[in-house]
């Protein structure tokens, strides 16, 4: 029952909101939508944490053996509750920014929020395709409409290069499902699957490139800087901070152990180009003048950590992968609005126009620095948590020989990120005021009330993980088994 | 056997009307009410129930696959006919005339998805042709409508030369025109059969416009009256599918690895042909007259494969395909100005008209929770399943991939971009019938259920 509320809500809502009029009473009825949304997903993690209520299975497709079958395991619940908290800190945060056809803007919103819920829930193949495309579509429309100058070209690209990824994808999906012992697109009938290594061989490519798109990796990432420049800053929130997360979230669900096979022997291969996407991405974010592209380029190189951790798997990887998903998820959400805030009310991005907001923004400065220095995985912060066990897992990867040099490449990056984000704090922040920042007002408490949650989101993980660890602990499990039993040494 | 006979029938009807009634109301009302018959008896017919017992000699049969599909087609029909009836007026004075000549089509392809010979094929091929011909030309004072009536008319001629020619050769090879006595002990194939099997490729190809014999089609879809071109592009389109692979498969499917190249090589450079094509198109249109083309590419999966999976899903194909069509046509001949810009700005002068619009074009881009999804899905898991065809599904999905970039032009230039102030005249009813018809797109795409059950049924 859960499953389907979480679902079900925001895609009633959504729809129901294009025929809303009025500014105030959109935002009022979306962000109302959203906090159901999150007390179910609460709920569900909560009270109502018993099997029963977490799954829902019901006939579809029979004829295709295709069932709407969705349920909340570890993962999905850690996925869920990012989605379900990041939409209305999102809605806060953005409460201030007035959009033409507000009411339009808040449907789609909605849409992508059921469509993103349906991804993360789906545990049948034909279900999961269906909800990865319900999620993108509402994302066309909305960078389309409301983003930036070049807002038209630069969607197009980034809707053509996912949309080509899914198509792949789907035909991978297919032959999958044709040869499955029962013609189904059940998650357990993919395990089932007869397949040579051949074969698998070269279904792992179809679906990886379309996750790979998403994440992005290096090099399918050139959409993910233009599309986060352009977009409208509520739909860059969704897209970094929930919708890059189905890239990581498929790859774990079904790809893995699908063809645990195919994983093992392209493991190095993808590592080495996650490898190269952190170190070009972080490199190419020191030289960036406008904030949005830095946070973007930063987002690819700890996108690329993730997903390198996946692919030389170990215990530890999959564990921080699992809690880092939830952390980079909550981290730039917070650099987003610190974002969104300055560019508001100095109307520019450009890192060399401000300085010394600081001391017009004490408070804004005070929360940029904690989510910031959570970013940058400072020890007592979220992130802190993830890198530090992605990185051992990696580093004592048993499934790579070269585990150890991928480790020492991706900690390079870490310093780089320091680099970048400090001198993005300093010259932003910091120094003197000049003409324009004169005029920067402290932030309102609404923003001071979105950041502030995300601080203590922060810090509570940062200091305590257990629970989370603890939550994720069964899916990281069932997918290393999954995987070891196929282990072709 | 029901729908040819009424369809014929009222065919004369039609034309009679125009003489006793000079009232286009009274005509398109007479001319409804023959489509609703028609679809009608062949619910009828489905269920067992049969106006008609006529001796057929085995020259056509009828099986629940054509039933459906005629269902569909006159379904099709009949939506487009309520949907752009009233634009037929503006073409010339004689719409019933026009209508007649619908009706003599319908018989046609009545014809062309159920012959058991290569006679009635021939038959149902040029029943289904010659009205088009006309049609074509109607705007009579256009040039470019006489000129792509006379390139029509020549290059079908020409391909039901080519047809006649390999169903010769076949005949000389088999002493039949019967589908299943030709089937019997293909496996070998001589110089004779296969050089017949490439000629009756050609000729289908031709009529389903399939690359490299598709030049007449941007031409003659754009040159016909627009109204006329939606007709062609879906209705005829699909039937001349149903007859392409009711042809190669009761035929020549024991041959079936010695043709799966060829047919896969045209199906690929249809699919790339086609997509680039439309690419680079500047009046919507002729966009949908390569898109078209593109569209026939992948109904062309189902030749490939010659699967169940692929029988199906023609099916499928034709109702997700036409009814979209219909629907974006439908609301093309309302615009003035054919071009990309014509549609700028239109979500903000007719929300309606735009979103039912968007919804058919996603459709055909094959978006999932469309029926185009669910069309492309069959397709592609046929063409999977066949095995030996790996690298067309590869060129299909990326040419899927390309054809997202002229669907979405139009879209962009509905949604995001200004426009000038256009005056169309749109009723209620229009608009309605618009919001039904994505309506069901959508419903096929949520819910296949409904029509696969029935496909399901029959198979």
């Amino acid at each position: 029952m859960i499953p389907v509320l979480l679902i079900v809500i925001p895609l009633l809502s959504g729809l129901a909101a294009f025929f809303l009029k009025g500014e105030k009473g959109v935002k009022t009825w979306a962000l109302l939508s959203t906090v159901i949304t999150l007390a179910v997903s609460l709920l569900g993690l909560t009270v109502l944490n018993k099997a029963a209520n977490l799954h829902t299975e019901v006939e579809w497709l029979p004829l295709l053996g295709s069932k709407f079958s969705v349920g909340l395991d570890g993962m999905g619940q850690v996925l869920c509750l990012l989605t379900a908290v990041a939409f209305p800190m999102i809605f806060v945060a953005t409460w201030n920014s007035s959009y033409k056809n507000a009411h339009n803007f808040y449907a789609f919103m909605l849409l992508s929020q059921a469509g993103l819920m349906g991804v993360f829930l789906a545990y049948d193949a034909l279900l999961f395709y269906f909800f990865w495309e319900l999620a993108l579509i509402p994302a066309y429309f909305l960078c389309s409409q409301w983003g930036g100058e070049k807002r038209i070209a630069v969607t197009f690209k980034f809707f053509i290069y996912t949309f080509i990824g899914s198509l792949l994808m789907l035909v991978g999906i297919i032959y999958l499902y044709l040869h499955t012992p029962d013609q189904s697109f059940a998650l357990e009938s993919f395990y089932k699957a007869v397949l040579t290594s051949k074969e698998q061989g070269w279904i792992f490519w179809l679906f990886f490139i379309a996750f790979a798109i998403k994440m992005p990796v290096f090099p399918f990432h050139t959409w993910q800087p233009d599309t986060y420049e352009q977009s409208p800053t509520a739909v860059t929130m969704v897209l970094s901070g929930v919708m890059v997360k189905m890239g990581l979230f498929g790859v774990l669900r079904w790809l893995a152990p699908v063809l645990p096979m195919a994983t093992w022997l392209n493991g190095d291969t993808v590592a080495l180009l996650c490898v190269i996407g952190m170190i070009y991405a972080s490199l190419i974010a020191m030289q960036q003048d406008d904030l949005k592209r830095l946070i973007a380029y930063s987002s690819i190189a700890h996108m690329g950590l993730m997903c390198m951790a996946i692919f030389v798997t170990s215990d530890q990887g999959l564990q921080g992968v699992m809690i880092q998903m939830f952390n980079h998820g909550i981290n730039i959400i917070g650099m987003w609005i610190v974002v969104e805030l300055i560019e508001r009310q100095m109307h520019t991005r450009k890192i060399s126009e401000l300085g010394g907001l600081a001391q017009k923004a004490p408070g804004l400065a005070i929360m940029l620095v904690v989510v910031a220095l959570a970013n940058v995985a400072l020890p007592l912060t979220n992130a802190f948590i993830g890198e530090f066990l992605l990185f051992s897992g990696v580093f004592n990867s048993t499934v790579s020989k070269v585990g150890y040099v991928f480790a020492a490449a991706g900690g390079v990056t870490i310093i780089l990120s320091a680099v970048y984000t400090l001198n993005m704090i300093q010259r932003v922040f910091f120094g003197n005021t000049n003409t324009l920042t004169g005029a920067m007002r402290d932030i309102k408490f609404n923003e001071r009330f979105v950041l502030g949650v995300l601080v203590i989101v922060i810090l509570v993980i940062g200091v305590y993980p257990r629970p989370f660890l603890e939550l994720t602990q069964g899916s990281v499990d069932t997918i290393l088994s999954r995987m070891i039993i196929k282990h072709p040494s | 056997m029901n729908a040819i006979v009424i369809s014929a029938i009222w065919g004369v009807v039609m034309m009679f009307s125009g003489i006793f009634s000079k009232n286009n109301t009274v005509i398109r009302g007479t001319a409804l009410t023959g489509l609703a018959l028609l679809i009608l008896v062949n619910i009828l017919e489905m269920n067992g129930v049969l106006l008609f017992k006529v001796n057929l000699h085995g020259m056509l049969y009828f099986d629940s696959f054509n039933l459906l599909f005629n269902t569909i087609a006159f379904g099709s029909t009949f939506l487009y006919a309520i949907l752009s009836g009233r634009d037929m007026e503006k073409v010339g004075r004689s719409v019933s005339d026009y209508f007649a000549l619908i009706f003599f089509i319908l018989c046609g392809v009545a014809i062309s998805s159920s012959f058991n010979t290569l006679l009635m094929l021939f038959l149902g091929i040029e029943i289904m042709s010659i009205p088009l011909y006309i049609l074509t030309g109607t705007d009579k004072r256009n040039l470019k409508s006489n000129e792509a009536s006379l390139k029509y008319f020549l290059m079908g001629s020409f391909s039901t030369g080519l047809m006649l020619m390999g169903i010769t050769l076949i005949y000389g090879a088999k002493g039949s025109f019967n589908l299943e006595t030709i089937s019997l002990g293909t496996g070998a194939l001589t110089p004779m059969v296969s050089a017949g099997l490439l000629l009756l490729l050609f000729s289908m190809s031709f009529k389903v416009s399939a690359a490299p014999f598709h030049f007449w089609t941007p031409d003659v879809y754009d040159g016909a009256p627009t109204v006329f071109t939606s007709f062609m592009a879906t209705i005829i389109k699909s039937a001349a599918f149903i007859a392409f692979l009711r042809l190669f498969d009761d035929a020549f499917g024991e041959m079936h690895p010695h043709w799966q190249l060829v047919v896969s090589i045209v199906t690929a450079a249809t699919l790339l042909i086609g997509n680039i094509t439309a690419v680079f198109q500047q009046s919507v249109k002729r966009m949908l007259a390569y898109s078209s083309i593109a569209q026939a590419g992948f109904m062309m999966f189902a030749l490939v494969a010659l699967n169940n999976l692929g029988r199906q899903g023609l099916i499928f194909y034709t109702a997700a395909y036409s009814v979209a069509t219909i629907g974006v046509f439908a609301v093309l001949i309302k615009m003035k100005d054919y071009t990309f810009e014509g549609f700028n700005g239109l979500a903000k002068r007719q929300p309606v008209l735009a979103a039912t619009t968007a919804i058919f074009l996603l459709s055909l881009a094959g978006i999932p929770g469309t029926a185009g999804f669910m069309a492309k899905f069959y397709m592609l898991a046929a063409a999977v399943s066949n095995g030996h065809v790996m690298w067309l599904v590869i060129v299909g999905v990326l040419c899927a991939a390309i054809s997202v970039y002229y669907y979405f032009r139009v879209i962009q230039a509905m949604y995001f971009k200004e426009g000038d102030a256009q005056e169309m005249e749109v009723s209620s009813i229009f608009k309605a019938l618009l919001v039904i018809m994505a309506a069901i797109v959508v419903l096929l795409g949520l819910f296949p259920q409904w029509l696969l059950d029935k496909l399901n049924y029959f198979f």
